[in-house]
């Protein structure tokens, strides 16, 4: 006797939780039946294999029918196909749209295109997300790319308001999406050991402010085009010899005495000083914005760790040589030079660990 | 003469993309009815079309307004090839047509093709302008309300009970028809839809006439049924019970009333007042209450109640099957007129009268299950009847003769003549009426019928046809019974007193407060009957020494006056009334026939020679069920037999429970007819030992602590054989009981002779199901006995299941367990899904089986999971249990409760002395019932309090449901972010914490859907899913635009599933009723929010439910 068909239809469409998890998850009817006969639902339930397999499979097919609608939210609310109570619905639409982190640091600053979808194995070796899963999520980032690239607007708000996600998830995809957009790099060894979230921070950091357009906005906020060439004026500060002696000593100045780290900092500065500069300069080439971030690491981040500097001595460091500026009375970029190391400030306080 | 139909197209949503260049679509609709058509203008690139259409107005006869269904198509406009469908709306204007209806359709109903499925959504509003017509010769019977439920509906009140109406309505299958060769499967289907939707309009109108004939206003119960006959045709038939409904109004006294089951004492409290009465008891024969008011005998079709006197006593199931018309020697007394010896010649007469009243009626049939108090007198058993028919036919259907069938009736092999299906119904309903009167019983309540078609090539997707012969089971079941002829009566308005009272009682199913039964209980049996509701019904109708059948008469538990059968068995809902000891529980009768391969007559006399065995090992079943779940009565029994190529399965459900005024279930013995092997003897007293533990263990399970016999039920010690045959010996001597004293009763035990294999067989199938998980109960009744505290969390569903016998060459015992494993799994995976809603109830448990191929057994089922409030259960039930320990404790105790209640009672320490002696036996001594008494105060203190509560929760919730409806609509016409009303579903005729204010009409919604694409859509099973997902969506929708927020009484009437793997293609059928509501919850900090929004969640937050 074998069965040829068996559904469950409820008038309010039953989810569990535990098994959409599954399904997301990317795994088989017969894997997630494994995982459930551990979890011990049938001691629970005097239920059989048999019963949970038909469960399972049940719900798995619910979900299909439901991701159609999963891709537009909005159309979950007023779709008559499945009556879902509202919470379940925000459920349903906020797990869909979670990625796992260690997948997302993957594809971060990737093209979102067929051919990196065609890597997504690779992927799903190196991670251990099943692929299943690495798909869904890829079509998600690319699924919001899509929509938030034709809107005009605030991009976080654009997100949560076309896909009904929570603010977190919103913010998150945000960046995914600006990464995409600027094909930042993020794959360099270097940069290994930072997070998705400590991109995503940056990405915040560097979003975050006006922009009312969608191909504009996408652009680190800072590339803004009137900013392009106040950028480039910053770089009085390295190439003007007394400029950047007068601003040495004005940090040196304010630093002596309040950290061990005090010598190499003085030794440093010139070298570390440069470093920013010449990233500023950098981001008014498009091409070269995607270095953003090993630029960072490689001019800033690493000589700074190879010296020990602890994360007070770093936000001391950034504090004043950021403030010394407003001294220098040649120096008349005062409000590009705020805006810039604001964000540079709170992304380097944020990469900078182990 | 006519009315006005206007109907307006507003926007659509979500529509397919059907250019896929653009991927967008021009959408533009045709409006049709009857044979006009309108369009809307082309909406061009958009999937989201607004519309906003002039009003299209349609001037029409009111007979095609019954008739017709609005059909909007919805198209998407090519300039250069023909214009593609995207799919239909067919919309029931019915609803519209009662004043006290719905008065306007709004809202957005999904788009369905049949092939597609649903494909977006359209914005619709439709209006209907009546003119007065007072043609009396009018063909219309617009106004006439029909209702799916089977009680009299919760805001109305029963005037009158006219009597069971019927029609049918036969025509040709468009699926059948030659065209359907060269047309489109898309074509054929919607034709085969619009079809069926234009005979259940005829179908509707012509009962409707019916109904106004016989001065009625309204069909109860009403049950349509398609039997799809292949090339014969396609029948559509209805039965319904005509009734004069008056609508309540919302906030009258006696609409306040709570459902029975939400008041914990209901059942504890039964009949305030009739201990009163009891002295006064019919076996006098100057009693004044036989005499009849004048009034009453000065009608001509009026009937003096009937009397009931002692001799008159009760019953079983007594089933006949197959096609022998003449009654079972058993039956063969016939008459249900009283010749026992107390009952006097003047009782006689009455009960004549009483007869003659539904005797004028061509078939006293009722297809209501639960009756207004006072109603259901007594109750005899199950009545049911079968016949075999091959369906035949001789033209061609090209011809167009749409009537031409050669009905060949197999029985009676010389009947040359052809018949009409209406002339086998007829026959059918004749059986059963014969039946019922040898009962001694006038009439059959929940009554139903059905067919069971059997096509010999069973192929049903295109170009194939389906040969001509095929087998068709015709069946009817009820319950017979002896009713209050009152309510029958004609000018019952008009009478005064005591008919004034009929119009303040309150409507079926609300006497849950004391109140309302003080009412009922002191003004009905004060005139006209001595049996306390409570149990009245138990009392055998026929007469104690002309028995229709062997049974075992005790006197009742309860009054102790007259005389109870052992066991009852019925297929109505359990009497809100009754006494009822625990709770109940579902039981199930399963079994597989093999039978040989056959086509034709050979086919049809197979399967009529083995219909009465399954019906009598069905019975057998259910009878060993029964007393292992310790219970003595089954309510709402349905017994279902389908038919395959090589066998036949009978499906027999129902809900068992312990009535207080039977006597104990003895146990079940078993006996080995040659006990001569020592092992053999152990064999069997390990058998015992499983089964007495397995009642012992059930009574816990359903909480039965019977009064009296207790010790000796559950203490009974594996018998010796000399034990066992003095219990075998009481059991086959009991066609010769005369008089048998209570004790003896009691003491009976079920033998089961091990020797054969079918004994065998039924025991391991007593023992092989599986019980309950904990928190789980379930029935396939209204309601289950002894839960009274419903939250408002429920889940209806619909289970299919089909499963394939790989192993072609299977014995019958093989086949019975697949089979009950089948179910049981079934049932198992279904208390798995709904875990969440622990401790929860599934009730109306409704199971399909049909055999649709060869190896394939199909189950379907459909349901409402209830979830209830285990602390307040926990209470009641301890309530009840100390309650039950002695019957007079019940008694005194309602006693006493409606004393401070309706204040017009005594002291309730006078009673005692007003019990009959026959009560008092089992408790004589003046010391216990001094404590009882203190018991009972204590405990009817803590049942007031809870009754109290309900009654003054369900005052709060009188504010005006008018404008809330109102406020509803407001918001649901809004464009897209809307957001959807949420529409509840369940089978039953109640939402629990609830009130349904208004009926909107019925839904009677048949749907066809057809894939070519099997694989691609997952699969017969995502197949299915999907479209009994989008069946429910439909219905919703449908409910929504006409204002309402539930549907009750849903059922899914036919399911019918093909699959063709090979082709990868597969066709369902699918035929939805129930009744659209409006319904408000019973606080008023509740009522608002299921109106309006969808945000409302269960009180239980649990998983799934709302």
């Amino acid at each position: 006797m074998s069965v040829e068909l068996d559904v469950f239809v409820g008038n309010t469409t039953i989810m569990d939780e535990e098994v959409y998890q599954f399904w997301l998850d990317g795994y088989t009817v017969n894997d997630a039946v494994k995982v459930r006969m551990e979890g011990g639902v049938l001691e629970e339930c005097e239920a059989s294999a048999e019963v949970l397999r038909s469960d399972t499979m049940d719900q798995y097919r619910t979900f299909q029918m439901c991701e159609r609608l999963l891709h537009s939210p909005a159309k979950l609310a007023n779709q008559l196909l499945f009556q879902i109570p509202p919470h379940r619905q925000a459920m349903l639409i906020e797990r869909y749209y979670t990625f796992d982190g260690v997948f997302v640091r993957e594809v971060l600053g990737k093209k979102l295109s067929k051919g990196t979808k065609k890597d997504l194995d690779d992927v799903s070796a190196k991670t251990g997300v099943t692929l299943k899963s690495c798909r869904r999520q890829f079509d998600n980032f690319k699924r919001v790319f899509k929509v938030v690239e034709e809107l005009k607007g605030p991009l976080v708000e654009n997100i949560r308001q076309h896909f009904l996600l929570s603010d977190k998830l919103a913010r998150d995809y945000a960046a995914i999406v600006f990464f995409a957009n600027n094909r930042f790099e993020t794959g360099k060894k270097k940069l290994h050991y930072l997070t998705f979230q400590d991109f995503a921070f940056c990405a915040g950091q560097l979003i975050i402010v006006h922009c009312n357009h969608s191909r504009v906005l996408m652009r680190p906020a800072l590339i803004g085009k009137e900013f392009l060439q106040d950028l480039k004026e910053l770089k009085i500060l390295i190439t003007d010899k007394d400029l950047l002696d007068q601003h040495k000593s004005l940090v040196c100045t304010a630093l002596r005495g309040k950290t061990k780290a005090f010598n190499e900092m003085e030794a440093n500065f010139k070298n570390l000083s440069r470093g920013l500069v010449n990233i500023a300069a950098k981001l008014t080439n498009t091409k070269d914005v995607r270095d953003f971030f090993i630029d960072l690491v490689e001019k800033f981040i690493e000589p700074c760790r190879s010296d020990k500097w602890t994360a007070g001595d770093m936000r001391l460091y950034l504090t004043h040589y950021t403030n010394s500026a407003h001294i220098l009375d040649t120096f008349k970029h005062q409000v590009v030079w705020d805006r810039y190391m604001g964000v540079i400030k709170s992304c380097i306080l944020k990469m900078y660990h182990d | 003469m006519p009315g006005k139909l206007k109907a307006k197209i507003v926007a659509g949503r979500h529509l397919p993309v059907m250019d896929r260049a653009s991927d967008l679509t021009d959408a533009f609709v045709e409006v049709k009815f009857g044979n006009t058509t309108f369009k809307t203008d082309v909406y061009p690139k958009s999937l989201n079309p607004q519309w906003n259409s002039e009003w299209f107005k349609f001037e029409v006869d009111d007979e095609d307004l019954q008739d017709e269904p609005l059909q909007i198509t919805v198209l998407d406009h090519d300039t250069y090839s023909a214009n593609d469908a995207i799919g239909k709306v067919y919309i029931d204007i019915d609803p519209l047509l009662s004043s006290e209806a719905a008065t306007v359709i709004s809202g957005w109903f999904p788009i369905y093709d049949t092939i597609h499925g649903i494909r977006g959504e359209i914005n619709v509003l439709v209006k209907v302008d009546l003119f007065n017509d007072l043609n009396r010769f009018r063909q219309s019977s617009c106004g006439v309300k029909f209702f799916c439920t089977t009680s009299i509906p919760r805001c109305y009140r029963a005037a009158l009970v006219h009597g069971f109406v019927e029609e049918l309505v036969v025509n040709e299958d468009p699926e059948y028809q030659w065209i359907d060769r060269i047309r489109t499967p898309r074509a054929s289907n919607e034709a085969r839809q619009r079809l069926i939707s234009l005979m259940s309009g005829e179908l509707q109108r012509k009962i409707g006439l019916k109904v106004l004939e016989m001065g009625g206003n309204a069909v109860v119960g009403y049950l349509q049924c398609f039997d799809l006959e292949g090339e014969s045709g396609l029948v559509v038939r209805a039965i319904g019970t005509a009734c004069t409904l008056d609508k309540l109004i919302p906030g009258s006294a006696s609409n306040t009333n709570t459902h029975p089951n939400t008041a914990p004492a209901s059942n504890a409290c039964n009949s305030p007042s009739k201990e009163i009465k009891e002295p006064v008891f019919s076996e006098d024969p100057t009693h004044p209450l036989s005499v009849p008011p004048t009034p009453l005998r000065t009608l001509p079709s009026s009937s003096s109640p009937p009397p009931f006197s002692p001799s008159k006593l009760c019953s079983r199931q007594s089933s006949s099957s197959d096609t022998d018309l003449s009654l079972t020697p058993k039956m063969g007394m016939g008459s249900g007129i009283s010749v026992g010896k107390e009952a006097g010649p003047l009782k006689t007469l009455l009960r004549q009268q009483a007869q003659s009243a539904l005797e004028q009626r061509e078939f006293p049939f009722f297809t209501l299950t639960c009756f207004p108090p006072g109603f259901l007198v007594h109750i005899g058993g199950v009545v049911s009847a079968r016949s075999v028919k091959l369906l035949d036919r001789i033209h061609n259907p090209a011809l167009g003769n749409t009537r031409s069938y050669k009905l060949l009736d197999w029985n009676s092999v010389a009947a040359d003549e052809p018949e009409t299906r209406d002339a086998w119904w007829e026959e059918i309903r004749q059986e059963i009426k014969s039946h019922a009167k040898a009962l001694g019983c006038h009439a059959v309540v929940g009554y139903s019928e059905s067919t069971t078609i059997w096509y010999i090539t069973h192929t049903i997707l295109r170009p194939t046809s389906i040969s001509s012969e095929e087998v068709c089971i015709l069946s009817a079941s009820g319950t017979a019974a002896m009713l209050n002829p009152r309510f029958m009566r004609e000018g019952c308005l008009d009478a005064g007193g005591s008919d004034q009272r009929l119009s303040r009682q309150p409507p079926l199913g609300m006497v849950g407060s004391e109140r309302a039964e003080g009412e009922v209980s002191s003004s009905w049996l004060g005139f006209d009957d001595a049996s306390p509701p409570s149990c009245g019904f138990c009392h055998i109708p026929y007469d104690e020494f002309n028995m229709p059948f062997p049974a075992q008469l005790t006197y009742c538990y309860h009054c102790r006056r007259q005389k109870v059968p052992d066991v009852l068995f019925t297929t109505i809902d359990l009497p809100a009334e009754a006494a009822v000891t625990g709770k109940g529980c579902l039981i199930q009768a399963r079994l597989c026939r093999t039978k040989k391969k056959a086509q034709g007559e050979v086919n049809a006399t197979a399967i009529s020679n083995l219909l009465p065995f399954m019906e009598y090992e069905l019975h057998t079943q259910l009878m060993n069920k029964l007393k292992l779940r310790c219970m003595n009565a089954l309510f709402g029994l349905r017994i279902q037999i389908s038919v395959g190529e090589n066998m036949l399965l009978g499906l027999a459900s129902a809900t068992g429970v312990y009535l207080s005024a039977l006597p104990a279930p003895g146990g079940i013995q078993i006996a080995g007819k040659t006990p001569s092997d020592l092992s053999y003897d152990q064999h069997i007293s390990t058998m015992q030992k499983r089964i007495n533990d397995t009642i012992a263990m059930n009574k816990e399970l359903y909480n039965i602590h019977p009064p009296e016999c207790i010790e000796e039920v559950v203490g009974s010690p594996i018998p010796d054989r000399q034990r066992s045959r003095l219990f075998r010996s009481t059991s086959e001597s009991s066609d010769e009981l005369s008089e048998l004293d209570l004790s003896h009763g009691k003491k009976d035990a079920f033998v089961l002779e091990i020797d054969d294999t079918d004994a065998v067989e039924d025991i391991q199938s007593l023992l092989t199901d599986a019980p309950m998980p904990a928190g789980f109960y379930s029935c396939n009744t209204e309601v289950m006995p002894g839960i009274y505290n419903w939250t408002s969390g429920l889940q209806m569903f619909t289970s299919v299941r089909v499963y394939r016998l790989n192993n072609a060459n299977l014995t019958n015992q093989g086949l019975n367990k697949i089979f009950t494993d089948l179910c049981e799994n079934l049932l198992k995976s279904l208390y798995f899904k709904l875990r969440s809603m622990i401790p929860c109830c599934l009730c109306h448990l409704n199971f399909t089986v049909a055999v649709p191929e060869e190896e394939l057994i199909q189950v379907a089922v459909t349901a409402v999971a209830m979830s209830f409030d285990k602390e307040t259960q926990l209470a009641a039930d301890k309530a009840l249990n100390k309650g039950s320990g002695e019957n007079e404790e019940q008694l005194q105790f309602s006693m006493e409760l409606c004393g401070e209640s309706t204040s017009s009672n005594n002291q309730p320490t006078a009673k005692p002395s007003g019990l009959p002696e026959s009560a008092m036996t089992h408790s004589s001594s003046r010391d216990r019932c001094s404590t009882w008494l203190e018991l009972l105060r204590l405990k009817a203190h803590t049942i007031r309090r809870g009754s109290v509560k309900t009654t003054s929760s369900s005052e709060r919730c009188s504010p005006l449901p008018e404008v809330r409806s109102r406020s509803l609509r407001s918001t649901r016409s809004l464009p897209c972010g809307a957001p959807v009303t949420v529409v509840k579903m369940t089978p039953l005729s109640f939402l629990p914490r609830t009130r349904i204010v208004k009926y909107l009409g019925i839904i009677n919604m048949f749907f066809i859907r057809e894939t070519t694409s099997l694989r691609e859509e997952g699969g017969v099973s995502g197949f299915l899913h999907s479209f009994i997902a989008e069946v429910f969506a439909m219905v919703r929708a449908h409910v929504a635009a006409l204002g309402g927020n539930a549907v009750v009484s849903y059922s899914m009437k036919e399911c019918v599933f093909m699959e063709n793997p090979n082709k990868n293609q597969a066709q369902c059928l699918i035929n939805v009723s129930g009744d659209a509501v409006i319904f408000v919850r019973e606080s008023d900090q509740e009522a608002i929010p299921p109106l309006i929004t969808c945000g409302q969640t269960s009180t239980t937050g649990a998983d799934g439910t709302t």
